[in-house]
């Protein structure tokens, strides 16, 4: 017998826009843990607006930001239990600092430099770390999501309790490798938690164009499992709801999908002009929304908060990644020979050849020099 | 034992000696695959480590690369190579450059096993050789045995190994090749040749069911008086080097046999290596004999793949340069 799957209609909100609670569904965190996510949330809304400036000033590259979505990304990855693995999407860095990625591997990923944990081989924001499992960030949309069911279904393979927590936007769910893994997810009760985070835009292009669905959420009953959607501005929403999830999948009940309403603040990434494609209307509205105000505003109401409190945390964060920046910015690029390591596990015959080859002309800005003379 | 028997054989002892070894894939669980080749393993290791999946090729590879990320050593079948482009994003930009990508944290030892080739009037769909594909990727590792013994040892070497492998299986020889193999735990080791064959006029190098025709060529050759070096190439990526240039410098001649289309084809690489790297050894200009740049044709096969004819005539042009 097939059991009914449940798709929610409703949307799951327990914070109110003025701060009220709805308590039949308020997960009851403890005060320190209110307060640590409350700081990272903060801390992710910072690092973007500081890092975009560095990118603006030309000191990275580039840089893709969560504005918007912290709540979506600080709660469900606050749900997670000690060893399950998330899968990140590109605009997770709340997730991965929750999960203990550090603020200067972080950074030093972005430079690409000598102590960039994947040594320079990836544009800013694709971080990776094994120790704490969180998979390597990629480009190419919903890529990760097959791989976060091959984790799940591994985990269960080995017999233990560990569930997988996969990011992706709504722009994802056209993709073929979506279809494919929420198939495979629901065929073999993989302990996946699938988080859609729908923030309505993919670059310039709506939600509307990417499913005539009425909702994301909804598709998870023709892949025979639990949907739901949930207020993604609402911290404690997106908390409880992963916490569900995840207790459901640790008992076998399989993968839940959740679909984050939520909105891109930003620009898509650096490279980007949302004002072109949609109106300052729309984005002031979700502004209102804030999901950091918003909970603050609870915070507040609790008795947990102020402002001074507020300007303090703001001059600590500021802080720490001024500092952070200060230090990794100083340290060299990635020797050239970095370039041919990990390829395999051991270098064969004809990358030892081009590694040769390559250092027998030595960095490129010397023989640049070289060629001028 | 035929190379589906040595297949079925590599995947039971690897899978007896390390548990981390799953088999998935389309049909291959009770029905033990189209081919056979993993039949009785679902009955032997059960229905965790033997699994039929839904009818997806980028599925079948996403999965596999997560459960690779996570430790296992997963054998994907995909079951006709022809069948593998929906899953090509998976193998070229996710699975050959994870260990790259996440600066060496993480590493995907998995090995695909798909039957390719012509020769068993199978039409386009059944009938392609994609190897140059992947040789062109870096990041993996490509293999394609020729006879029961390569295959099981081969295998054995490529689920050990810590990087992905695409294990290319000559379905037009799988049961027509046959031969002693060695029982129980034996390997083969990757990215070395077999010298197959000495002579000292010519070098002929090929790989998977190419390797029969070759061979019979090469008897055509020698009821003529030419003699030939004739190299099993194995492993395609990374490829033998030494071996090659240690039987052309021999020879002065090369001539590359396979049946995949010719421009870019692996032949190109063979033979730009041997001629940036033993050009004053050769007296002819290394020879292609290859497959059409046409799509695979159904009725006229035997005409567009490489035959003895064919190569016997590649062998006495470098001769007769």
């Amino acid at each position: 017998m097939r059991a009914a799957v449940a798709v929610e209609e409703k949307i799951v909100r327990v914070l109110g826009e003025d701060g009220r609670v709805d308590k039949s569904i308020d997960p009851a965190l403890s005060e320190s843990e209110l307060l640590k996510i409350h700081r990272a949330m903060t801390f992710n809304r910072t690092m973007d607006e500081r890092m975009v400036k560095l990118q603006r000033q030309g000191r990275i590259g580039f840089y893709i930001g969560s504005m918007g979505e912290e709540a979506a990304i600080v709660g469900a990855a606050a749900a997670m239990g000690k060893n399950d693995w998330l899968i990140p999407c590109y605009r997770e860095l709340g997730a991965a600092l929750w999960r203990g990625l550090t603020l200067r591997e972080f950074v030093c990923q972005l430079f690409g430099n000598s102590e960039d944990p994947i040594k320079g081989r990836q544009m800013p924001v694709h971080y990776a770390s094994r120790e704490k499992h969180i998979l390597s960030v990629s480009s190419p949309v919903g890529t990760q999501v097959p791989h976060a069911v091959g984790i799940a279904m591994a985990a269960r393979i080995r017999k233990t309790d560990e569930v997988a927590l996969v990011f992706f936007g709504e722009g994802a769910t056209s993709q073929g490798d979506v279809h494919v893994a929420l198939n495979f997810a629901g065929v073999f009760k993989a302990p996946c938690v699938f988080l859609c985070r729908n923030n309505q835009w993919a670059i310039s292009v709506p939600r509307e164009r990417q499913t005539a669905s009425e909702s994301i959420a909804i598709k998870a009953k023709a892949y025979g499992f639990d949907g739901v959607k949930v207020d993604g501005n609402d911290v404690l929403a997106m908390y409880a709801a992963a916490r569900d999830a995840f207790a459901k999948a640790r008992k076998g009940g399989g993968p839940t999908l959740i679909e984050a309403m939520t909105y891109r603040l930003g620009p898509h990434s650096t490279s980007d002009d949302p004002r072109v494609y949609r109106l300052d209307d729309e984005v002031e509205q979700w502004k209102r929304n804030d999901p950091i105000a918003r909970f603050r505003r609870y915070l507040q109401k609790q008795g947990l908060w102020d402002e001074a409190r507020e300007e303090k945390l703001l001059q600590e964060v500021n802080d720490e990644i001024a500092s952070v920046v200060r230090e990794v910015e100083k340290l060299p690029g990635p020797t050239v020979d970095t370039m041919f390591g990990d390829v395999y596990a051991a270098m064969p015959w004809h990358l030892r050849e081009q590694s040769e080859e390559l250092i027998s002309f030595g960095k490129s800005r010397d023989s640049k020099a070289e060629l001028k003379k | 034992m035929n190379m589906i028997q040595a297949v079925n054989d590599a995947l039971r002892v690897e899978m007896e000696r390390d548990d981390r070894v799953v088999v998935m894939g389309e049909d291959v669980g009770k029905f033990g695959g189209v081919f056979r080749a993993t039949q009785g393993l679902y009955e032997r290791f059960g229905e965790e480590r033997v699994f039929d999946t839904p009818l997806a090729e980028a599925g079948i590879i996403g999965t596999a690369i997560g459960m690779a990320l996570y430790g296992l050593r997963p054998v994907p079948e995909i079951q006709f190579a022809d069948f593998i482009y929906p899953a090509f994003d998976q193998i070229v930009s996710e699975l050959a450059k994870y260990r790259y990508r996440s600066g060496g944290q993480y590493f995907c030892p998995m090995v695909i096993r798909t039957p390719y080739g012509g020769g068993i009037k199978g039409g386009h769909y059944h009938s392609q050789s994609p190897e140059a594909y992947f040789i062109h990727t870096a990041g993996l590792k490509v293999v394609v045995p020729s006879n029961p013994r390569d295959a099981k040892g081969l295998l054995i070497s490529a689920i050990r190994d810590d990087d992905p492998v695409i294990f290319m299986e000559p379905k037009r020889i799988y049961r027509a090749a046959k031969g002693e193999v060695p029982e129980g735990d034996y390997s083969v080791p990757l990215e070395k040749a077999e010298l197959v064959r000495e002579g000292s006029d010519c070098t002929v190098i090929a790989y998977g069911s190419m390797l029969h025709t070759a061979q019979e060529a090469v008897d055509l050759a020698e009821s003529k008086g030419i003699h030939c070096d004739l190299i099993d190439l194995r492993t395609l990526l990374p490829f033998d080097i030494e071996s090659i240039l240690q039987s052309v410098k021999k020879t002065g001649r090369a001539v590359v046999v396979h049946e995949a289309p010719r421009t870019c084809g692996f032949g190109a690489e063979l033979s730009a290596s041997i001629h940036e790297k033993a050009l004053l050894y050769l007296e002819a200009p290394v020879a292609r004999v290859t497959g059409f740049d046409t799509p695979f044709p159904y009725s006229l096969e035997n005409e567009y793949l490489p035959d003895p004819r064919r190569i016997l005539a590649g062998i006495q042009g470098t001769l007769s340069f």
